[in-house]
């Protein structure tokens, strides 16, 4: 079933100021999973996803999305980035936001139409926000912010998901709503990686998981690796959950 | 009004359009300073042009003076880049090394050059008249004014080509960067303009206006809409406002014209930035001081909810009752009472119905955030404005 690789990430390096973040990652992502990127602060998460989108440019290695590059197959692709890097007091709507999801199929110049228009109010419909629409974006909650990012990536329609942290500052109400849109994308078999915090979390909500400090540590089903061993590993204390059945 | 007077304000409102256009997204990136910057650092390329082309209005030195521009921007980010010092000193070293470079450069020519520091800094608006584009003969208008004209017009072209390409890398250049529409070259576009648009208004209007008209009209407009469109425009308009008051301002005074645009700018500004409807500090105020009003009355109307004994419910003992200190209870009854939400009988107070479902709908609204029950509240209580 899950035989197309959706990621595949060779001998990645990406440094700072010459002091690496990102120490020779290879990484497979397959088709269809929904996959949690846990880690340490600094342990380069959010760095892995900005050099697979080509916003940051590692120093070493490639990355192929469906086996080519980035740039080829931006279109299936879409991204959240944390909700702290933008201003959001930003002079502009909900539903203006949302339409910026549609400007990367646009290409250049052309501007948005009432295609995009009705392409962003059904993205803000299926995240809840429809009665948001023209609320100017600083007026709304942490939460509602990051359902706004959620519905500007959907109307992007693409193949595979990038989400840094869609958890943080947000309430569980949202939290719930956020999850389950992520589990319709993937029975929709579409991929989607989303760099986590609460550990607690991963079983219930990920299938697949993948452990990160600096290296890689290990990546692959939850059921199979998520286990003190590897959490261990990875953020250096002795760890001990209990993994639900 | 004598053709001379007219072609001055012409001037200077494109210069403030020309200007208000990169100044609104300069404010909106928070690199205001940055036009500080660009606005003195052209002045070595301006003297090195003039070298070159012996013309003030050659576009040659206007391309080589923007290029300074842009060097500036690029040394900025370079000395930010080592990590040594923040942007604000990285921008504080630049501009004034280059800036006296400049300075040094006209000292050492004067003989030569048609140019002098405090025209640099300020600009000399009322003679921009004298100096005549020829075509062929033929006298078609102040040269300043073609100049910035043109200048303009290819502002407003590539706004209007690339609205939306600014617009997102200004808002989220992540986002932007993964879209395929490169933050670095949009960065760059911006910068070429404002610097070229500061070199095309330094001759009429000086260093120190040109990042006045980049910075207060746009300032001015974020105080009062939250879109960006009407930013621009509003902009715009406080820019020309500015332009054409300032001129009169200047000639009644007999004082510069720079100076009086400048004034102008400022009182604008702090105009809107107190009496502006929902940002200015007096509506900000007010808004706190009802807030905090009707807090208290809620806080009561809970309290009459909670309370059935006559007691707890009677004028006088409101304030041991709810211990108020700040607010004059007085207040908080009468508002009650013109809202029909309490009934006053021999001293007791008692809810009436609209007091009862009015509490209960804010109690839900406080505690679930959800708004779509007391949206006909919003408009007579600010608490429901989120």
């Amino acid at each position: 079933m899950k035989n197309n690789i959706a990621v595949k990430v060779d001998d990645l390096t990406v440094a700072y100021n010459y002091k690496p973040v990102l120490w020779d990652i290879d990484l497979e992502i397959p088709e269809g999973v929904l996959m949690a990127i846990v880690g340490p602060n600094g342990a380069g998460k959010s760095t892995l996803i900005k050099s697979i989108l080509g916003i940051l440019k590692p120093i070493a290695g490639s990355v192929s999305i469906y086996g080519k590059s980035y740039e080829k197959q931006r279109a299936l692709v879409a991204y959240v980035p944390q909700k702290g890097s933008v201003d959001w007091d930003f002079p502009t709507t909900a539903l203006d936001v949302v339409m910026m999801g549609t400007y990367g199929s646009l290409g250049w110049i052309k501007r948005p139409g009432q295609k995009e228009k009705k392409m962003a109010l059904e993205a803000l419909e299926k995240v809840g926000m429809l009665s948001f629409k023209n609320r100017q974006i600083s007026q709304l909650s942490g939460g509602q912010q990051q359902r706004i990012f959620l519905a500007r990536a959907l109307v992007q329609d693409a193949s595979i998901y990038f989400m840094d942290e869609p958890f943080q500052g947000v309430d569980a109400t949202t939290e719930i709503a956020i999850i389950n849109i992520l589990k319709e994308l993937r029975k929709a078999n579409k991929t989607v990686i989303v760099v986590h915090h609460d550990l607690q979390t991963v079983p219930e909500y990920f299938d697949w998981v993948t452990f990160l400090n600096v290296k890689k540590i290990a990546t692959g089903p939850v059921k199979d690796i998520f286990n003190d061993d590897n959490l261990t590993k990875t953020y250096g204390i002795n760890y001990k959950v209990s993994i639900q059945e | 009004m004598s053709s001379a007077q007219i072609e001055i304000q012409l001037i200077a409102s494109l210069v403030a359009i020309a200007c208000a256009i990169p100044g609104t997204f300069l404010v909106l990136r928070k690199m205001a300073m940055i036009s500080d910057a660009i606005s003195h650092s052209i002045l070595p390329g301006i003297v090195i042009g003039f070298f070159i082309t012996q013309d003030l209005n050659s576009p040659l030195l206007i391309l080589l003076a923007a290029l300074t521009g842009i060097i500036t921007v690029i040394l900025v980010e370079y000395i930010q880049k080592t990590g040594l010092v923040k942007e604000d000193t990285a921008i504080g070293l630049v501009f004034p090394i280059l800036f006296s470079i400049g300075v040094i450069l006209i000292a050492k020519n004067a003989n030569d050059i048609h140019l002098d520091v405090d025209a640099v800094l300020l600009g000399e608006l009322a003679f921009a008249p004298f100096d005549r584009l020829l075509i062929a003969g033929v006298d078609v208008g102040p040269k300043s004014l073609w100049i910035i004209g043109s200048i303009l017009l290819i502002t407003i072209g590539l706004l209007l080509a690339f609205f939306k390409e600014v617009k997102v890398s200004t808002f989220d250049a992540g986002l932007a960067a993964s879209l395929g529409f490169s933050p670095a070259v949009i960065h760059y576009g911006l910068m070429t303009v404002s610097s070229v648009t500061t070199v095309g208004a330094f001759d009429a209007v000086g260093a120190i206006l040109v990042v006045a008209l980049m910075i207060a009209p746009a300032a001015t407009a974020y105080l009062l809409t939250t879109n960006l469109k009407r930013m621009l425009v509003y902009a715009i308009c406080f820019g020309v406002f500015s332009a054409i008051s300032g001129y009169w301002l200047a000639h009644f005074l007999d004082a510069s014209i720079a100076g009086s645009i400048t004034t102008m700018l400022g009182v604008i500004f702090l105009m809107v930035y107190l009496f502006a409807p929902s940002k200015g500090v007096i509506a900000v105020l007010y808004r706190e001081r009802q807030q905090r009003t009707e807090v208290s009355l809620l806080t009561f109307l809970l309290h009459l909810r909670n309370h059935n004994e006559e007691e707890e419910r009677h004028v006088n003992h409101l304030n041991e009752h709810i211990n108020w200190q700040k607010v004059r209870s007085k207040t908080v009854l009468e508002l009650a009472l013109k809202n029909n939400m309490i009934l006053i009988d021999n001293n007791i107070v008692s809810l009436t119905k609209k007091g009862k479902d009015f509490t209960s709908q804010a109690i839900d609204y406080i505690i679930t955030n959800e708004d779509s029950k007391i949206e006909h509240m919003k408009d007579d209580f600010f608490l429901f404005r989120g």
